[in-house]
């Protein structure tokens, strides 16, 4: 029996975009508006890329405010972060940081509306109770909607710490809601910022250097002028040479050459009959003040290769590097050792690729800016376009729109300041769009990565000794605070690094998804070493870490480290007869506050690995929308698959080698598992991140179940390669 | 000029006989529900039907369209009550939502010719379409949960 509430789900949202309908909005806090009718509409603070925030925040509005969800429409705020907070999609922060802010919210209106009923009913305001969206009271039989109160709740002034809900009393948030944009994306509605449009807007598209370490020398734009539908062909600077950037004004060309149309495909045909002269660039350095914490950055010349940038990490890691913490005496330890295993991991630079390209709309005139499109952050864009348009912040409106993936690419806004840039130079509406390979050649990778881990076991094949040394390119992937520091009393994290003229950015989980991959692989091969069962290993460490940990700084909490590790046994029938059918993997992490447990079954068709089901236990705290949740979950572990196995972008002579999906690769149907079952640990403690946590852990799982699978260990991703190459065998 | 019916609309346009049908739906007509995600026809985001048949609009030139019959996303049901887009919504398929579009118009042929298409069938139908998010495991399902909707529609039929 199917049974369907789709259509009254979003009958509602017809009404509301049904022309002549009323605008009387009264407004009820900065995130709530109501209409006379009691149609509440609630503004999603937070840049939506897929992880549900359009409905998940909304959803915490609305179950203090004690409505009714099915009088709730939802509305993208705008870009104001005195009314609606920092705005930022990052970090697995979405949930954490407005959970206490929304709740507040929608507990003061809620106060507010029942102040207005008892001034009108003449009655004490303890006396008046709501329900789904309507006040009562009871001696007097007395009762309305919050739309019949809304007007004079709007007067009123808001309170402070209005009473918040015991999560006992939840009706809304951990209740499974449907994403109230998923009519729009099944039907085609225009919603991402490739879909929007202006009066009079022009395409622009820029032509960026074939390699890292390149830079515009000059052009000669004659034939492409020639081509249909092209309106310029123009060079600009984006910064000058002493600027000031900010934390996440991270950009790889600072010279654009830009070539503007009427369409899309004029400008990618005339872009082809540019004839450009590039040029090496010098080393230079880059002034960067990342929320006020000043630093001096210098970025190399030359055109690099992934071999070579591998040899060079591969000498590095050799020499000398920063101690980033250290327990006990690990040199004594390694020395008196009866067995040192020692293991080095590698991962190279990952690209995004969102599916939405990057772009962005601008139209820029003296007086103002108006940008519109996908981005994770406007907050920290805004002040880096004030200064290089020399408009005041508040003459700059961001707008957000959808985003068509994000993973950290969209939080680094220098297409925002070039589209800025190109509109003020043509006066004109425009949009910025990059090509799949302007996208995926243009760099802001996740990092490349090295890791050498050292354990040492006595005679009795206890573990004495830990030894991280880890580095990267131009960044490391030490976590010197995290598991399984504070559990052996001898430890020892070190970190070096090598600057690279090629971008990096934040990528779904910084550090923890190389850091999780090396790590757990390791203690999975450890563990097979002292004779012990991977999860049994894991919980005895853990168990150390509560009784009597060792050293200061421990970042996580072992009780719910342990509880992820034990509902994933058990969920998956850790070692029943069932599961012998498979190869097996098991991995755990924690970050961004949470704690996530995989174990994957591998199987071979065609003599090939595939990942054929997956249990994942996930503590986050609160799970506002446990469906959406549960398909975020699903979705970090096909990336994890994905980007374990196939994912990698290489260098030539500074060329990436790869710049469309025929050549990176990209999981697809068939690699996907057939079932991934989430287990989420039921708790009162207030939301941790979600987007993130369940990510890192999927590539130590999977290196782990390939082991079984094949009989060898994998040490570099993509571990495909491997299987090809047979490198490791 | 070139003739093309989308969405059962006749349309008459002025462009490059080699423009990208893709381009031509998106930037000229403005219908913005098919999306461009590669242009080199890997990743299936930009799928619309042409006399029936699901073509990657991106690498498809606007002449082959000439007098076809073009169906969008937009064009996919008249009431947003295809079988698919109801299992869609029933089972919250998308993330960030950019891929489903096209993923849709993959998997409205394939229930067109299989009614009842088992994995593999899907696997194989569906190999064309990326979902970044990973949405995979919840087409599939909705793919499942469709073709029941549509025999058990047919049979009240």
């Amino acid at each position: 029996m199917i049974s369907f509430s789709w259509l009254s789900e979003f009958r509602l949202a017809d009404r509301i975009n049904a022309p002549g309908l009323p605008e009387q909005w009264n407004e009820i806090t900065g995130y709530i508006k109501i209409t006379p009718d009691n149609i509440i509409k609630i503004l999603n603070p937070n840049p939506e890329f897929g992880q549900n925030v359009m409905t998940s925040l909304p959803m915490i509005v609305a179950e203090e405010l004690d409505a009714d969800w099915k009088q709730v429409v939802v509305e993208m705020g705008p870009h104001d972060n005195v009314k609606l907070g920092p705005q930022f999609t990052g970090g697995s922060n979405s949930t954490r940081m407005y959970w206490k802010p929304l709740r507040e919210a929608g507990a003061a209106a809620r106060n507010m509306l029942t102040q207005a009923a008892a001034q009108t009913w003449s009655v004490p305001v303890e006396e008046v109770t709501t329900k789904g969206g309507m006040l009562y009271h009871e001696k007097t039989g007395k009762s309305g909607t919050y739309g019949d109160f809304a007007s004079q709740a709007s007067k009123l002034d808001m309170p402070k710490g209005a009473k918040l809900k015991e999560p006992k009393d939840f009706k809304i948030v951990r209740n499974s809601k449907k994403n109230v944009e998923g009519l729009k994306i099944v039907t085609g509605k225009p919603l991402f910022g490739l879909d929007y449009k202006h009066e009079g807007m022009l395409i622009a598209m820029i032509e960026h250097p074939p390699a890292f370490g390149m830079k515009l020398k000059s052009f000669d734009a004659s034939q492409t002028l020639k081509m249909p539908g092209i309106k310029d062909v123009f060079s600009l600077k984006m910064y000058d040479d002493d600027f000031e950037l900010g934390g996440f004004d991270t950009r790889t060309f600072n010279d654009l050459l830009v070539v503007v149309g009427d369409n899309t495909w004029d400008v990618m045909n005339a872009r082809k009959k540019l004839i450009v002269q590039w040029e090496p660039t010098a080393e230079r350095k880059e002034k960067i003040n990342n929320f006020g914490r000043k630093q001096d950055v210098t970025i190399p010349a030359g055109l690099e290769s992934s071999e070579s940038q591998y040899q060079k990490m591969q000498e590095r890691a050799k020499e000398p590097a920063t101690v980033l913490r250290k327990d006990g005496d690990p040199e004594t330890a390694f020395k008196g050792a009866a067995r040192i295993i020692e293991r080095t991991y590698n991962g190279p630079f990952l690209a995004h690729n969102c599916l939405e390209p990057i772009n962005f709309f601008a139209h820029v005139t003296d007086e103002k800016a108006l940008l519109v499109g996908p981005l994770q952050a406007p907050g920290w864009t805004q002040p880096t376009l004030a200064k290089v348009l020399n408009l005041p912040p508040e003459k700059i409106e961001i707008q957000m729109t959808r985003m068509g993936g994000g993973f950290g690419r969209r939080a680094y806004g220098h297409y925002l300041v070039e589209a800025a840039l190109i509109s003020r130079h043509i006066k004109a509406p425009v949009k910025l769009i990059y090509s799949r390979e302007d996208d995926m050649t243009y760099g802001i990778y996740r990092p490349m990565y090295t890791a050498t881990y050292r354990a040492a076991l006595d005679a009795n094949k206890n573990l004495i000794a830990f030894h991280i040394k880890g580095g990267g390119l131009p960044e490391h992937a030490v976590h010197a605070n995290r598991f399984p520091a504070g559990a052996v009393d001898n430890y020892l994290a070190e970190s070096w690094e090598i600057p690279t003229n090629i971008t990096i950015g934040a990528f779904r989980a910084p550090r923890s998804n190389f850091a999780a991959a090396a790590e757990q692989s390791f203690l999975d091969e450890l563990a097979e070493a002292m004779d012990k069962d991977p999860i049994e290993f894991r919980l005895e460490l853990l168990r150390r870490a509560k009784d009597n940990p060792v050293g200061k700084n421990n970042e996580y909490n072992p009780d719910r480290y342990a509880a992820v590790l034990k509902l994933v046994r058990d969920k998956s029938g850790w070692n029943n007869s069932e599961s012998k059918k498979y190869s097996r993997g098991v991995a755990a992490y924690f970050c961004h506050n949470s704690y996530a447990a995989h174990v994957v079954d591998m199987v071979s068709r065609d003599g090939q690995p595939y990942v054929e089901r997956v249990f994942s236990a996930i503590d986050c705290g609160i799970v506002v929308n446990p469906d959406a949740a549960t398909n975020m979950v699903q979705g970090a572990v096909v990336d994890g698959i994905g980007n374990s196995l196939y994912g990698g972008l290489t260098h030539k002579d500074g060329v990436a080698q790869q710049n469309n999906f025929s050549q990176y690769r990209i999981i697809r149907f068939h690699e996907a598992p057939k079932t991934i079952e989430v287990h989420f640990v039921q708790n009162d403690i207030d939301p941790t991140g979600l987007g993130e946590p369940p990510f890192p852990p999927v590539f130590g799982a999977v290196a782990n179940a390939l082991y079984k699978n094949m009989g060898k260990r994998f040490y570099s991703q993509p571990y495909h390669n491997d299987i090809i190459n047979k490198k490791a065998f | 000029m070139i003739n093309l019916t989308i969405n059962q609309k006749a349309y008459e346009v002025d462009v490059n006989p080699d423009m990208p049908l893709l381009w031509v739906i998106r930037d000229v007509i403005g219908l913005v529900g098919t999306k461009y995600g590669c242009g080199v026809a890997q990743c299936g985001a930009c799928v619309v039907h042409l006399n029936g048949e699901a073509v990657r609009s991106c690498v498809t030139k606007v002449k082959r369209a000439q007098g076809g019959k073009i169906t969008t996303i937009e064009g996919l049901s008249e009431k947003n009550d295809h079988p698919l887009q109801k299992a869609w919504i029933e089972l919250d398929v998308p993330q960030c939502g950019y891929c489903q579009s096209g993923q849709l118009m993959s998997a409205a042929v394939l229930l067109r010719e299989n009614p009842n298409p088992g994995d593999e069938d899907i696997d194989a139908a569906m190999a064309g379409n990326i979902c970044r998010c990973g949405t995979y495991l919840r087409i599939r399902k909705a793919i499942h949960l469709a073709a029941e909707i549509q025999r058990k529609e047919s049979n009240n039929k």
